[in-house]
Parts: C-alpha cells; sequence; structure tokens
C-alpha cells in the first residue's frame, strides 16, 4: 500500500465509482464546496459533455457556472486565463485531447508563462480526454502529455485509478497553477473502485506504489498502470508497479527508490516513443541510478506513428498486454 | 463628439472618418485635460530616450515604440477606475502611466534590470505591473482578447461593475483568434472595451493586404457597436471609450472601438520603414496628437503657452531623473533566473490608479477592491 493510500481513514465512507464517476464526484464536490469553480467548454452543459463527465451540472449549478464554449478552443483557455487572474478558478473540458492543440497558443503562451513573467497565478484546469483503443482515428485518440512537458509553468497529471481521478482532480482545482488533467477515456468506465466520500485530494507531486515487487519495477501512468498489474498478476512474478499520477513535477525520488529496491526498469505508456515521459524517465535514471542497474531501461510505448483508425492496426500500435507480458519476462531473465 | 459607426470602406481605402476634434464635454476638467496632455508627454519623451538607450546599446534585443499613437492609449486608459483592468500592447506605453507604472520602470525593464517591472524576466513591452490591475501583452497577436474576454466575464458572474480592456492593431484582426474572442464577447455581452489602433501597417504590410473590409464593420456581426474615431485626437478617445466603458458598466456588453492612426515609427527600431510612402508621413506628422492636443488646450480651454511648457519642462524633468535611476538599477542576480515558474499561492491582481476626476472625485473608497 501507498503512504498516500495509507494515510486514508480507514473508517471514512468510500463508494464504488467508475473512473468516470469519480471525475464528476471530484469536480461536483469542488463546486460545491468553492462558489469561484467555474466549467467552461464544448457541449458540457445541456448534454453533459461528451462523456457525460458534467451530466447534471446545468441542472444544479446553473447556466453561469456551466458554460458551454463556442467550437473555439483557444478562446476557451483565453477567457478561462482571464477569469482565474480576476478571482474564478475554472475547468475547461477540451471534448478531446487532440483538441488541445487549437487552443496551444493560449495554454503554452498565456497560461503557462504568466507566473515565471508576471508573478501572476492562473489557477485553471484543462480536463484532456485522451487515449486511444477505440477506433477513433488520429484526432480522437492522441495522448498528448509530451507536448506540455516541454512548456515550463504546466503540471501535469494521469491518474489511473477511480479514487486518484477525483483526488487529483480536486488537487488540480485547488492549485494555483495551470494543471493539465489527463483523464484516459479507456479508463473511463473500464476502471472502478472505491472512492472516498466527500473531500479527497491526493497531492500533485507523488507517485504511487501500485503494487510491490522486488524483481524489476514497471513504471506506468494512465491506461498502461492497469495493463502492468494484470501483466504482473498473471505472470505471478515479483514485479513492483510504480504508477507515476504526476507526469509534471515528476516524482524523481520515488523512481530512484523503486530502482534502488528492484534495479531493472521497463516505463510503459501509450504515447508516442520518442521525447516521450520514457525518455525523461530513462534518461533520470541514467543521470541517478547508474550504478544501481542490473539491465538497461526498457520503454513499451506506441511506436511514432499517428493513431490509425482500424482496429488491427490500432492495435498493432498501442501497448497490449501481452507485449507487456514479454518485456517484462525479458527484463526479469537478463 | 456623437459616435458612429463607420461607413463601409473599400477594399484599399485610406478614408479616415470624420477628423472633428472629439467633445468631451462636461466630462473632462481642465486638470483632467492636463493630465492628458502630460501622460502624452511622458509616454512620448521616455520612449524617447527608451531609443537613445538602445541606439548606445543599453537596451538588449529590438526597442518597440508608439510615436503617434500617444493619444489612443492615454486617451483610453483614462476612462478607467481603479478596480478595472487592462492588458496593454506595445504601442500603448501611455496606459501604463495613466495607470502607475513610473518611467524609470519601464526604462529599466528595457534594459533588463532587477527595477523593471517584470525585474528582468521579460523584455520590451511584455509588461503588465499586477499591482496596478495589469497583466503584460504576450508577442503572439491578438491573444490578450481573449483574456480580457475572461476577465470581463468574472466581473459579469459576480455582478461586479467594472470593465475590463484591451488593444490590438489592425494586423490582429486577421488572426483568428480575435474572432474568437469578439464572438464570445458579443454571445455573453461581457463588460469589454477592445481598443483596435489602425496604425495602417502590419509590420510592414499595408491595410490593404490586411483586410477587404474595415474590421470595425465586424462588430455589428458579433451583436455590439463598433465606433470609428479619429485616434489622434486624444479627448474624442477618451469619449469613446468613456461610453463604452459606461456601456460595459451597465451591462449593455462590449464595444470594439476603432482608432484611425498612423505608425511613425518602424515595427521596431530595427525597422527602416522604407516599405512606408513619404507622403503617409507628412500627413500624419502634421496631426501630431500631442501638438493637436496643445493647441486645443491653448485655444479653447485658456492654457497659456508658459503653463503648457511647464507641463512639458516637468515631464522632461521626471524622464530625465528617470534615466539615471534606470541605469543604476542593477542586473538581475542569476539565480532567479529558475525562480518563479509556479505560483504558490493565489495572488490577486492590485486596483490601477484612475486619475480622471470622476474617479477622485469618488474618492473611490467604495470601488477598492478589498483584496
Amino acid at each position: 500500500m501507498s503512504p498516500a493510500e495509507a494515510t486514508l481513514d480507514d473508517a471514512r465512507e468510500t463508494e464504488d465509482l467508475t473512473y468516470l464517476e469519480a471525475i464528476s464526484s471530484g469536480l461536483r464536490e469542488e463546486m460545491r464546496a468553492d462558489e469561484t469553480v467555474i466549467c467552461l467548454g464544448q457541449d458540457i452543459a445541456a448534454f453533459g459533455g461528451a462523456f457525460k463527465v458534467t451530466d447534471g451540472f446545468l441542472e444544479e449549478f446553473g447556466p453561469e457556472r456551466v458554460i458551454d464554449a463556442p467550437l473555439a478552443e483557444n478562446m476557451i483557455l483565453g477567457a478561462a486565463t482571464g477569469a482565474a487572474i480576476e478571482g474564478m478558478k475554472p475547468v475547461c473540458e477540451m471534448q478531446f485531447a487532440d483538441f488541445i492543440a487549437c487552443g496551444f497558443d493560449q495554454l503554452v503562451n498565456v497560461a503557462a508563462k504568466m507566473h515565471y513573467r508576471q508573478g501572476i497565478a492562473v489557477p485553471i484546469v484543462v480536463r484532456l480526454p485522451s487515449g486511444g483503443g477505440f477506433s477513433g482515428g488520429p484526432f480522437h485518440s492522441q495522448n498528448p502529455e509530451a507536448w506540455f512537458l516541454q512548456s515550463p509553468g504546466l503540471k501535469v497529471v494521469a491518474p489511473a485509478t477511480a479514487a486518484d481521478a477525483k483526488g487529483l482532480l480536486a488537487s488540480a482545482i485547488r492549485d494555483p497553477n495551470p494543471v493539465c488533467f489527463l483523464e484516459h477515456k479507456g479508463l473511463y468506465r473500464h476502471v472502478r473502485g472505491e472512492v472516498p466520500a466527500g473531500e479527497h485530494l491526493v497531492p500533485i507531486g507523488e507517485a504511487r506504489i501500485a503494487r510491490e515487487g522486488g524483481e524489476m519495477t514497471v513504471i506506468a501512468y494512465g491506461s498502461t498502470v492497469q495493463l502492468a498489474l494484470e501483466a504482473a498478476e498473471q505472470l505471478d512474478e515479483e514485479i513492483e508497479v510504480l504508477d507515476l499520477r504526476t507526469l509534471a513535477p515528476l516524482d524523481a525520488d520515488a523512481i530512484v527508490a523503486s530502482v534502488e529496491r528492484t534495479g531493472k526498469v521497463l516505463v510503459a505508456h501509450e504515447a508516442t516513443r520518442s521525447c516521450g515521459v520514457g525518455a525523461e524517465v530513462a534518461a533520470l535514471i541514467g543521470e541517478r541510478c547508474f550504478e544501481l542497474l542490473d539491465a538497461p531501461v526498457r520503454r513499451l510505448t506506441a511506436p511514432d506513428v499517428p493513431i490509425p483508425f482500424s482496429p488491427p492496426l490500432e492495435q498493432a500500435v498501442l501497448p497490449q498486454l501481452e507485449q507487456m507480458k514479454e518485456a517484462c519476462r525479458e527484463l526479469i531473465a537478463y | 463628439m456623437k459616435l458612429e459607426t463607420a461607413s463601409p470602406a473599400r477594399n484599399g481605402s485610406r478614408e479616415r472618418p470624420d477628423r472633428k476634434l472629439g467633445d468631451s464635454g462636461d466630462h473632462l476638467t481642465r486638470e483632467d485635460r492636463a493630465l492628458l496632455l502630460r501622460y502624452m508627454l511622458l509616454m512620448r519623451l521616455s520612449e524617447e530616450r527608451g531609443l537613445t538607450l538602445y541606439k548606445q546599446g543599453k537596451v538588449p534585443g529590438s526597442f518597440y515604440d508608439g510615436c503617434g499613437q500617444e493619444a489612443i492609449s492615454v486617451g483610453a486608459s483614462f476612462v478607467l477606475g481603479p478596480r478595472d483592468r487592462m492588458c496593454i500592447l506595445h504601442r500603448d506605453l501611455g496606459a501604463h502611466f495613466v495607470r502607475g507604472v513610473t518611467p524609470e520602470r519601464y526604462l529599466a525593464n528595457y534594459m533588463g534590470r532587477s527595477g523593471g517591472v517584470t525585474g528582468g524576466k521579460d523584455g520590451n513591452m511584455h509588461f503588465g505591473d499586477p499591482g496596478l490591475g495589469c497583466v503584460g501583452m504576450v508577442s503572439m497577436l491578438p491573444d490578450m482578447a481573449p483574456v480580457a474576454a475572461g476577465m470581463a466575464l468574472a466581473f459579469k458572474l459576480r455582478s461586479e461593475p467594472r470593465v475590463a480592456m484591451t488593444f490590438f492593431g489592425e494586423g490582429s484582426t486577421a488572426n483568428g483568434q480575435w474572432h474568437e474572442a469578439m464572438n464570445f464577447a458579443g454571445v455573453h455581452k461581457l463588460p469589454v472595451v477592445y481598443i483596435l489602433e489602425n496604425n495602417r501597417f502590419a509590420y510592414s504590410t499595408p491595410t490593404e493586404l490586411e483586410y477587404a473590409v474595415d474590421p470595425v464593420e465586424r462588430a455589428s456581426g458579433y451583436g455590439f457597436p463598433g465606433v470609428s474615431v479619429d485616434g489622434n485626437d486624444v479627448e474624442a478617445v477618451f469619449e469613446a471609450a468613456r461610453e463604452a466603458a459606461d456601456r460595459a458598466r451597465a451591462g449593455e456588453g462590449p464595444t470594439l472601438i476603432e482608432c484611425h492612426t498612423m505608425r511613425m515609427h518602424g515595427h521596431g527600431a530595427h525597422d527602416d520603414m522604407s516599405y512606408v510612402p513619404p507622403e503617409l508621413f507628412d500627413e500624419w506628422g502634421s496631426r501630431d496628437p500631442i501638438e493637436l492636443h496643445r493647441a486645443r488646450l491653448a485655444a479653447d480651454h485658456g492654457f497659456a503657452g508658459e503653463e503648457l511648457d511647464e507641463i512639458r519642462a516637468d515631464c522632461e524633468r521626471v524622464v530625465a531623473e528617470a534615466v539615471e535611476r534606470a541605469l543604476e538599477s542593477e542586473m538581475p542576480d542569476p539565480a532567479i533566473a529558475c525562480e518563479g515558474v509556479f505560483a504558490e499561492r493565489l495572488e490577486p491582481l492590485g486596483d490601477g490608479e484612475a486619475p480622471w476626476s470622476r474617479w477622485r472625485e469618488r474618492d473611490a473608497a467604495p470601488e477598492r477592491s478589498a483584496a
């Protein structure tokens, strides 16, 4: 059990929620607790959002706090930035993470640099339904996290569990900085778990040990955490699974500590390979853990191609369970 | 001055609207009018000294000014109350001065000194003093148009009688974000005042290659008024901005104000302006906004030549002292280069100075932010 989970009050009331329901729960709790929290996005009000995260929010919070935005991502992010500077805490929904490309200028040039340049806090959250696996094709399946990691001033979180989805969203809303919240669409209805009722905060910047083990470590986040846990169970090996939870700022100490325990590392993510989180983690391990390693650091990622549409093509690109198991077997045998 | 929507412009038209001098009626006192002259002079003189510092090699990068456009930023910002907010652009130094930035901090910022508004983190005109209710611009244009809309959205959601104002050039109106911002501001009737500075060139590209129809005409398509004024007439700009701000405060939504002017210097100090027809300089040079206002003060408001000379002499003293102090400001400690990427806490903006007599008469107390 991770330290974060260990601090939970065991007697505390929980509810069994899907990952998607947990995001809704976290957002609703924050909106109830803080009237400066507003939602801004396309089709989030009357329709409740493309994935129904904000279903019922219009009725509960009204059209002033749940705003259907025109199809204009830069405007959404720019207006959120302005509103945040003037005391609101906007939560923006990109209908799909891919569309952040249409709002990238406001995100990286205005919001991200604001505090460094001028000392002005920009407490916005950008919710990013990300990831593939459902034939969404090249424009509805991307995992754009590495884009954000090259933009200092942004925090980036990517929960893998329902409890973390709720707790990290609440922390993101309370954070005085722009936070990119990657919510993997493949987890929305396929991952569920016990989620603390009421206020639940998971600190940004702290990784979580999802499974303990001494033979090797799989460092993962988002969708590949589940994949790693399944592989570890099926292989029945002493595989540690480190769930990064936050990609910026990276929990370097947790990574180093895990390498100290196992000496072998596989970094797994659904995003493409070059200059991705895996590359950064591998470089960090190379710099800080070279003499602790018992094997080369390996990566399991999508190759450097757009995400194709047709199911066999998409499956050929996205990391699969068998590949995860094979990569683990090879590392353990090294 | 009656504000009218501009007549439809033809492709390539160089027509300007009625150049009748503004009639600010009872809204400006004698002292207000002197202040308008003072702020324009402070801008002109500070930028002249800044350009000299650039030529002396004391300004890293390049140097950008708003020579010939002083009436716009001064006249527009002069309407704002303490709790109103601004995003100020690179030809708009006068607005910084109206809100309370000193020439010293402006010059120090240009020289990358620790005493500059950003302490060396950003340069040239990319600054805004958050303590004075300003958010600094970024180079991408018109990125502050959506941001100002967002500030106005916050005011509207809280039912506060406050106004957000920002500037952009006619060049910016070609960018998609301009449309995104105007559309959103119109949909939600946001209390925002958009000042369009039509200075005839986007860097080197003339207006006839920038748009087919004068952008002020688009305002009606967004559901709010677009008005066109002589941007070299500080009182005309003031009056248009006053009406727009009053409309915004009354919940009547945004206004687009096009100020016709001419950029009398290059895009930056590195720009020789070889692309500008010389007759344009002659034409607009004869209508210098500072000279126009000075002449009006003498002709219509009983200012003696000596009094006007003294205003200028005082501005010269202020700017000369500012140069000395800015030069004494130390370069920033390299240790801060990696500091401040993230905020540790929420940091509300402070309020700006509001020198217009309307705000001073009210003593500003009820308007002041508790934050």
